[in-house]
């Protein structure tokens, strides 16, 4: 059994900080008028995210929430909003419609109906882990065996997605 | 020691779920929009970890790491789609890009 940092260290005491900073930070992008706000504010989100992860023993997992979230993801997200340069008048005004009050009411409902169903789960985590769980040799050996043919089907959707960005954006081929 | 039980990282999840949710029906800029689909992806992502890390099974985490994939596959191709409409029509508000013809 390998020592999890859970049980080293009192997990409420750096989980409910992290969960404060990434529905702050989801909070955050919901309101934002402008998107390079929002952006950020997703940043914070996904970094508060990898903690988390890191707390659910989930070691790969938190790397590849850094570096292809708020890495990748989220520098191309920022690249387009600049691309676009949408002026001052392009900002969304705080407008109160029926449409959003319907939206925000039906998000408001989804998580009340969740809340409800996950009251079940009432126990802690168990606190001891077989070994090399979650760790980058757990997780890749499980990726080139067991689930080896939808990793290598992931690379093809990866080359295809870059070929048709690139025909999609591009004014003329 | 504190232990944190299950249903509080499934409620934080279910409550990134509903911003994300909230985010795609109310803001009308598409890239906040775009925003709002990864954020429901993260959420989902918390969840499978959590459950995941309570079986003690390890299935979830490349779970998640093939939705990460499609995330950034996602992203490309939405991003790009966004840059062609905003070139044709010189506004990426969703109450506006209505017209499967332009």
């Amino acid at each position: 059994m390998m020592p999890v940092l859970a049980a080293t260290l009192s997990e409420a005491w750096i989980f409910y900080p992290l969960a404060v900073l990434t529905l702050g930070g989801a909070l955050a992008m919901l309101v934002s008028r402008n998107a390079v706000y929002a952006a950020m504010s997703l940043v914070l989100t996904f970094f508060g995210l990898a903690g988390l992860y890191v707390l659910l023993a989930a070691e790969l997992i938190a790397a590849l929430q850094i570096i292809v979230y708020a890495g990748a993801i989220m520098v191309l997200v920022l690249f387009v909003v600049m691309l676009l340069n949408l002026g001052e008048d392009d900002l969304e005004g705080p407008r109160l419609s029926f449409g959003s009050a319907l939206g925000s009411l039906a998000a408001l409902g989804l998580w009340c109906f969740l809340f409800v169903v996950f009251q079940g789960y009432t126990d802690g985590l168990p606190t001891d882990l077989p070994e090399g769980f979650g760790t980058v040799a757990g997780v890749g050996k499980l990726l080139y065996t067991q689930f080896l043919l939808p990793f290598e089907a992931t690379s093809v959707l990866l080359l295809s997605a870059m070929v048709g960005a690139v025909v999609v954006a591009k004014a003329k081929i | 020691m504190a232990n944190v039980p299950l249903a509080h990282y499934l409620a934080l999840a279910a409550a990134m779920f509903s911003v994300g949710l909230a985010a795609v029906l109310v803001r009308r800029n598409a890239l906040v929009v775009f925003m709002g689909v990864e954020l429901m992806l993260n959420a989902a992502n918390l969840t499978i970890l959590a459950f995941s890390r309570t079986l003690g099974v390890q299935e979830g985490h490349v779970i998640a790491f093939f939705v990460i994939a499609v995330a950034a596959a996602e992203a490309a191709i939405g991003l790009a789609v966004m840059i062609a409409v905003f070139r044709s029509r010189k506004t990426i508000n969703v109450d506006e890009v209505d017209a499967l013809k332009y």
